[in-house]
């Protein structure tokens, strides 16, 4: 049923963030297995989002590891991740407004068009210069933006924005590809057109990882949800299980209604 | 490119046809340029050079500005590069040509030494940050009188040498002559810093100044590229510097100080600093402006007033600098003659 492998390709060990006397993340551990998609929920200021920023490089974590394909990633630069394979999106539509869309995708394929200072000056970069733009056309066409390709980014609709940020990310070919409330602000129609863009990009041999808000999508798309509340960890498991634990019923809605949980359903 | 073959001949021609008018407006140009210096003055000529090297200044200033960062330390790099370029062929010995070229160099460096504290700081801090480490070099000018002469600078540093050929002799302490030098240099620095802007490097630096957590979240080292850009931009200030230099032949910190920064600042912002040519648009214009019209009025003592009440009428009224005026007028032109299609509706 699911594509996991067994060894993790991404794992942290008591993971902590402190902001001054704030703990945001408490020593808090996951695995995510290669191949998978991995859900990470919780309640707001659960600290997901703290935990992304520790992953993906922007915040260097104040104790425990980060763990990328057996690697101790701990601490390096995001861009040094990136070039690893470990690459995030961003909440809302942070792109580069001002540049065209397929200008976009060539910043997303910085890693994939390499070449010495002196060759782009010459223009003898110009090889790889054309393959970076029939990739970034590629990778456009995978989310039925290249009719978009020259258009201003502020003249896209919301929905396409977010699909835009996506499409960034995965120029850089990534082995995990983190994204960051993927769903958010986005009507039905558009939610389920991106959990089908998430599941076909897992096909394509990206594991991901997610943090969201929208229950239904996570719960349909995930093969694995980790729970956060208070920076830690409360459950792992499969959709179904962690649907049913009292005890992230009670993270969410209060120990009132985990006690009247059996009565309600 | 087999898949593509059947775009390309539409694309070609067009881009043929693009690329002889852009060149064509390019000869002309230098024909103007070649031909500007012997229509003016013995001190008109002076300010021409000056000018000249200001272009290279101002230019070399909006690379750096490309990536987001505005510094207060530009003008005292060009000073890096002044004092380098002069020290270097009046200790040492070092030909003029060699040592504007090793100006440059020097100014490059310390700007690689000055990204490491620099970088760690974005937006104001930074200004103010480039500001201090500024005021730090010029210092370093003021305290140590061996080998930089102090606070009254370098003197007689060596002018660029004498061409002396059999059939070719060339004074280069003749502003015309100095002109078409500086002429040369700064136009191959232009080309370069160009080619810069239009490679992946200057999307790159552009993607920085836009999104610089999206751009680092892809892969780009935007210490590294924040880096690049000021190490650029410093050693093309260093060779404004260095032509500087050994035109005037004296050198001294008030020289860089700054005040000097401000006009550069009034430049860029004045000209606009969305393209290439705006920078030099503002510098040149503010030049003519300064030296001809307030000249001629004898207010050339009240200079600084006039600039800053140019840079406040011009964020107030042109906000994307002068550059945009051309632009606006050809809207506003389109739209007399009608319609916003006019130009391929011209009466038969």
């Amino acid at each position: 049923m699911t594509m996991q492998g067994e060894r993790p390709i991404l794992e942290a060990r008591g993971l902590t963030r402190r902001f001054g006397g704030l703990i945001a993340v408490d020593n808090f551990s996951f695995s995510v297995s290669e191949g998978a998609i991995h859900g990470l929920i919780g309640p707001n200021g659960a600290g997901k989002t703290t935990t992304f920023n520790v992953i993906s490089g922007f915040y260097a974590p104040s104790a425990g590891r980060v763990f990328f394909r057996g690697l101790d990633i701990s601490g390096r630069k995001t861009s040094a991740l990136a070039a690893m394979g470990l690459v995030r999106t961003f909440q809302g539509s942070t792109l580069f407004q001002e540049f065209s869309v397929l200008d976009n995708i060539r910043v997303g394929r910085h890693l994939g068009a390499r070449a010495g200072f002196l060759s782009r000056l010459l223009g003898t970069d110009r090889q790889s210069e054309r393959e970076a733009d029939e990739r970034a056309r590629e990778t456009l066409a995978f989310f039925g933006l290249e009719e978009l390709a020259d258009e201003p980014v502020s003249n896209l609709p919301h929905g396409h924005q977010r699909m835009l940020g996506m499409a960034v990310a995965l120029a850089a070919e990534p082995k995990v590809l983190l994204l960051d409330e993927p769903f958010t602000g986005m009507n039905p129609e558009e939610t389920r057109c991106m959990m089908a863009l998430v599941r076909r990009i897992r096909e394509g041999g990206v594991t991901v990882m997610l943090v969201e808000h929208d229950m239904q999508a996570v719960m349909n798309l995930c093969d694995t949800i980790t729970v956060m509340n208070f920076g830690a960890l409360l459950v792992e498991g499969a959709p179904e299980a962690v649907r049913n634990d009292p005890a992230v019923i009670e993270a969410y809605l209060g120990s009132a209604a985990a006690d009247g949980a059996g009565h309600v359903a | 490119m087999p898949e593509t073959a059947g775009a390309m001949p539409a694309a070609g021609t067009g881009g043929a046809i693009r690329q002889l008018a852009w060149r064509l407006r390019l000869v002309f140009l230098f024909a103007a340029l070649a031909a500007l210096p012997y229509l003016l003055s013995y001190s008109q000529q002076e300010i021409a050079v000056l000018l000249v090297i200001n272009v290279l200044l101002v230019s070399s200033y909006r690379l750096l500005t490309l990536t987001g960062e505005w510094s207060l330390g530009h003008v005292v790099i060009m000073g890096v590069g002044a004092y380098a370029s002069a020290l270097l062929a009046k200790q040492l010995g070092v030909p003029v040509p060699l040592s504007m070229l090793l100006g440059g160099g020097a100014a490059a460096a310390v700007a690689a030494i000055l990204s490491f504290p620099l970088f760690r700081m974005k937006g104001f801090y930074f200004l103010i940050g480039s500001f201090a480490a500024g005021e730090i070099i010029r210092l370093i000018w003021k305290r140590f009188t061996d080998p930089f002469g102090g606070p009254k600078g370098l003197k007689r540093i060596d002018p660029f040498p004498d061409i002396e050929t059999g059939f070719l002799s060339i004074d280069f302490y003749e502003p015309v002559n100095y002109y078409f030098l500086a002429l040369v240099v700064v136009s191959a620095s232009l080309f370069i810093l160009y080619r810069i802007e239009r490679s992946r490097i200057g999307l790159t630096f552009h993607a920085i100044h836009w999104q610089d957590r999206l751009a680092e979240s892809v892969g780009v080292d935007t210490f590294r590229y924040r880096t690049l850009a000021f190490v650029i931009a410093s050693f093309f200030a260093g060779i404004a510097g260095a032509l500087y230099a050994h035109y005037v032949g004296a050198v001294n910190p008030t020289r860089f100080s700054v005040d000097q920064m401000v006009y550069v600042l009034v430049w860029a912002v004045v000209g606009g600093t969305a393209t290439f040519h705006g920078p030099i648009l503002g510098v040149v214009v503010l030049t003519v402006v300064n030296e001809i019209v307030l000249r001629a009025l004898g207010l050339d003592t009240v200079r600084p007033l006039i600039y800053g009440a140019i840079l406040i009428l011009s964020v107030l009224y042109l906000p994307n600098g002068l550059e945009s005026l051309g632009t606006r007028l050809r809207a506003r032109l389109q739209h007399w003659r009608g319609g916003p299609d006019a130009t391929g509706s011209e009466p038969a």
